[in-house]
């Protein structure tokens, strides 16, 4: 397993993380507008992504990465959905 | 998986990579609670996509690469699609939210692009 340093930095990065995504949870609940829930969904994925990355250091496998990598392209796709769908009203014209 | 133990420095390297990646992306998503109107907090995200992305992504490339199977550079490949990718989605909702704040009647900028129906509709 990982030694002396990363055995609490991984941790407490993770944390931060965590600590991150509730901020995003919370804006995502209270927004008082659509754009806003979006921004924060968007904001959200981002900090899963890196959080899958630092698992991914913390376990020592590199399955985490592709994980990570389809959070990012899930998440773009999803982003940009939302973002066409608050601009016209519909997603696919 | 049995891991060779990385030597120190590498260990602190990485966990101040990692660290400041994970510290950034908190200061986004603060700035994301704590700014007050949609245009001030739809810059606070972009940080984590660049330099907190950026530097979490420089810790797993060294720690992948110190494990002893050569330079894993597969980390590197999300960074530069979050930086293609996140640029796109924002200018997007910018986008957007100038569209619907334009149709809710509020004090923003107006529309550069003068199209036939706007046009149309100012004569």
């Amino acid at each position: 397993m990982n030694g002396p340093i990363l055995s609490w930095a991984l941790p407490a990065a993770l944390f931060l993380l965590g600590v991150a995504m509730a901020c995003c949870l919370v804006r995502m609940i209270k927004g008082p507008s659509a754009q806003d829930r979006v921004l924060a969904l968007d904001c959200m994925y981002l900090n899963g992504m890196l959080l899958m990355l630092v698992l991914g250091i913390y376990y020592g496998s590199s399955n985490y990465f592709e994980a990570s990598l389809l959070i990012a392209l899930l998440g773009f796709a999803s982003s940009t959905a939302m973002a066409k769908f608050l601009l016209r009203g519909e997603v696919i014209e | 998986m049995n891991a060779p133990a990385l030597p120190l420095w590498a260990e602190a390297l990485i966990a101040a990579l990692v660290l400041l990646g994970a510290g950034i992306a908190l200061l986004g998503s603060l700035g994301l609670l704590r700014l007050k109107t949609y245009f001030e907090r739809v810059h606070a995200p972009s940080i984590i996509a660049t330099m907190g992305c950026w530097s979490i992504m420089h810790g797993t490339l060294l720690y992948f690469s110190l494990q002893g199977h050569g330079l894993a550079v597969h980390a590197l490949m999300i960074a530069l699609f979050v930086s293609i990718t996140v640029p796109v989605t924002n200018i997007f909702l910018m986008r957007a939210a100038l569209f619907r704040a334009r149709r809710a009647g509020k004090d923003v900028p107006p529309s550069l692009s003068r199209t036939v129906a706007a046009d149309e509709r100012d004569s």
